[in-house]
């Protein structure tokens, strides 16, 4: 069992979602986020030179997947996010303990689904 | 110390005012002594006369305060446009929407200065204006009234107010025809694109059928009656938005490749309600102001109450269909209701009963929440639901006065409607004039926003929609120190 975090642009969340959808990673959860990468909060501007360098709006998914799934989902996330462009953000892969759904108390894969 | 001066003021005040009328009876009682007797007083005689010169200068003055009033009341209705229609958008576009709804007011002040006024109210043919067409310089002699006026506005000399307090009046009847226009294509269109669009359709368009119908043009002969622009303002707004919104075509993520509607919900509800009542408040302008005049003020009365009743029936009526159709009362059907029925009775307000009034109203509440549901059947996106309010209901509104008109309810000769025992002439000439002014202003807005197309684009990059326009075309945000879901 693996956690998926994926940091994204938050105008990339439609993509991300319905690509994730598409491969049949349906339980997902997102939240707003604020931070920076590599480059400081810093952003391209339309001649390509670096400005800026507050923190920036991000969004954050995080999945909860069996094994099977890690591949599938990282490359659903990747074709809805990527633009290319510096600031498309990172996906981050932990290993889970445990799963527990809370209505019926099933664990594991079975609480994953 | 300080009480005793306000009681000895309040004192002066009551002096004041007790002297007022006692001098104004004064000179009443000696016009009627000089009129009867024709004795030589040693106070400075007033002839009838000079009696009948100070009633007409008195009469000229009202009238100026109330047209400029109800002008002000109308211009005021910018705010509530802007409000309704950022609240009805997402958060993401708020900054280019009350952008928007600002300059529009700045570019119909341009536009309809420069050249609008002169094509609407010149004397002209019966198609448009030709006499003192740039800068309103044509001659005048305003406040003269019918006959004695002698100048390049005849059409408008059947009101006594002075030139400028027309102005500024159809000025802002103007910019309510553009602003109807930025709420449909309202989180898409490049803002330069909107602005140079709303510069044509106040400076041309709308002049030229407003020409038609209240610049003494061939569908006025006709004897079309549109008391407060159902069709003059609110249609020929509704056209050119429709125009424009088949060229835009809808945005992004509103329908799902299967056809099925997926709702983009406005992000503040609670400017829609202030944006709601703003309008109401102004349509109190726009209507009883159309009288461009008191009179003896049962016609601004008349026409204050049939405007209210209305907006009040559709409010009702809207609501229920909501309910009905949606299976609950969804608060932007109520508000809708409120300005469909307030649309509908802009053209006949003046010329219906009060009971025909509250008719016409239950008739656009239900109209508009049906239409608003037509319109994504057919897949052409109207975020704030505009065309049904502005162009349907205009049209209802201007073909309501065939039905429920009867002659002379305020002074207008309209003949009775249909259901009046007058017939289908009248009927027939409201009908004209929806298709005259339809065919004309959707024609041309058509050609007018492909030719923008071609030489500035018309819609944003897919990138810029999904970030927001805010961002794209105005580097900014409408709430920065709040962070929302940019696309969901």
């Amino acid at each position: 069992m693996k956690l998926v975090v994926a940091i994204v642009q938050p105008e990339r969340l439609k993509a991300v979602k319905d690509a994730l959808v598409d491969v049949k990673v349906g339980k997902i959860t997102v939240s707003n986020v604020i931070g920076c990468g590599a480059q400081a909060g810093k952003v391209e501007d339309d001649a390509g030179t670096l400005t800026g360098g507050d923190l920036l709006d991000r969004v954050r998914f995080e999945i909860a997947v069996n094994d099977d799934y890690v591949r599938p989902t990282v490359e659903a996330i990747i074709k809805g996010a990527r633009t290319g462009h510096i600031g498309d953000g990172k996906i981050f892969i932990l290993p889970m303990e445990e799963c527990i759904r809370i209505r019926t108390g099933e664990m594991g894969r079975l609480a994953i689904g | 110390m300080k009480k005793l001066g306000s009681v000895f003021l309040i004192l002066i005040g009551f002096l004041l005012i007790a002297v007022m009328p006692a001098s104004a009876e004064e000179a009443a009682g000696q016009v009627a002594a000089t009129a009867a007797a024709a004795s030589v007083t040693q106070a400075p005689a007033v002839t009838a006369e000079a009696f009948e010169a100070l009633k007409n200068s008195m009469q000229v003055s009202i009238d100026t305060v109330w047209v400029l009033f109800a002008a002000v009341l109308v211009f005021f209705m910018n705010l509530g446009f802007g409000m309704v229609e950022s609240g009805l958008c997402r958060a993401k576009n708020t900054v280019n929407i009350l952008a928007k709804n600002f300059i529009v007011f700045a570019i119909a002040s341009a536009s309809f200065w420069i050249i609008g006024w002169g094509l609407m109210f010149g004397n002209g043919n019966l198609f448009m204006g030709l006499e003192g067409l740039f800068f309103v310089s044509g001659a005048d002699n305003s406040p003269a009234m019918g006959d004695a006026y002698a100048g390049a506005y005849a059409a408008i000399s059947w009101t006594g107010v002075p030139l400028w307090a027309k102005f500024l009046f159809q000025l802002v009847f103007a910019a309510t025809a553009a602003t109807i226009v930025s709420g449909v294509v309202a989180e898409r269109i490049k803002f330069l694109s909107f602005i140079v669009f709303s510069f044509i359709l106040v400076a041309v368009l709308y002049p030229i059928t407003g020409h038609w119908i209240w610049g003494g043009g061939f569908l006025a002969n006709l004897g079309m009656w549109d008391f407060a622009g159902s069709t003059v303002v609110h249609s020929v707004g509704g056209w050119a938005a429709l125009a424009g919104a088949l060229l835009l075509g809808a945005r992004i993520g509103k329908y799902r490749p299967d056809g099925s509607v997926r709702p983009i919900y406005g992000h503040n509800m609670s400017m829609v309600m202030l944006g709601g009542l703003v309008l109401w408040f102004g349509w109190f302008g726009f209507n009883p102001g159309s009288t461009m005049g008191v009179g003896d003020g049962s016609a601004i009365a008349h026409i204050a109450v049939t405007t209210s009743i209305a907006a009040a029936m559709a409010i009702l009526s809207s609501t229920a269909t909501s309910w009905f159709l949606q299976k609950k009362p969804d608060f932007t059907m109520i508000v809708n209701g409120a300005l469909a029925g307030l649309v509908a009775i802009t053209a006949p307000c003046a010329f219906v009963g009060v009971g025909s009034a509250a008719v016409i109203g239950l008739i656009a509440g239900v109209l508009v929440v049906f239409s608003i549901l037509f319109f994504d059947k057919l897949r052409i996106d109207d975020p704030v639901g505009a065309l049904s309010v502005h162009l349907v209901n205009g049209i209802w509104g201007t073909l309501a006065v065939g039905l429920f008109a009867v002659d002379n309810i305020t002074g207008a000769a309209t003949g009775n409607g249909l259901f009046f025992g007058g017939g289908f002439t009248l009927l027939g000439a409201q009908a004209i004039g929806v298709a005259a002014v339809g065919a004309f202003t959707f024609t041309a807005s058509l050609i007018i926003w492909y030719l923008i197309k071609l030489a500035l684009g018309m819609r944003v990059s897919r990138e810029e929609e999904l970030v927001g326009l805010d961002l794209g075309e105005h580097g900014a945000k409408a709430y920065p120190d709040f962070q929302g879901f940019l696309t969901k």
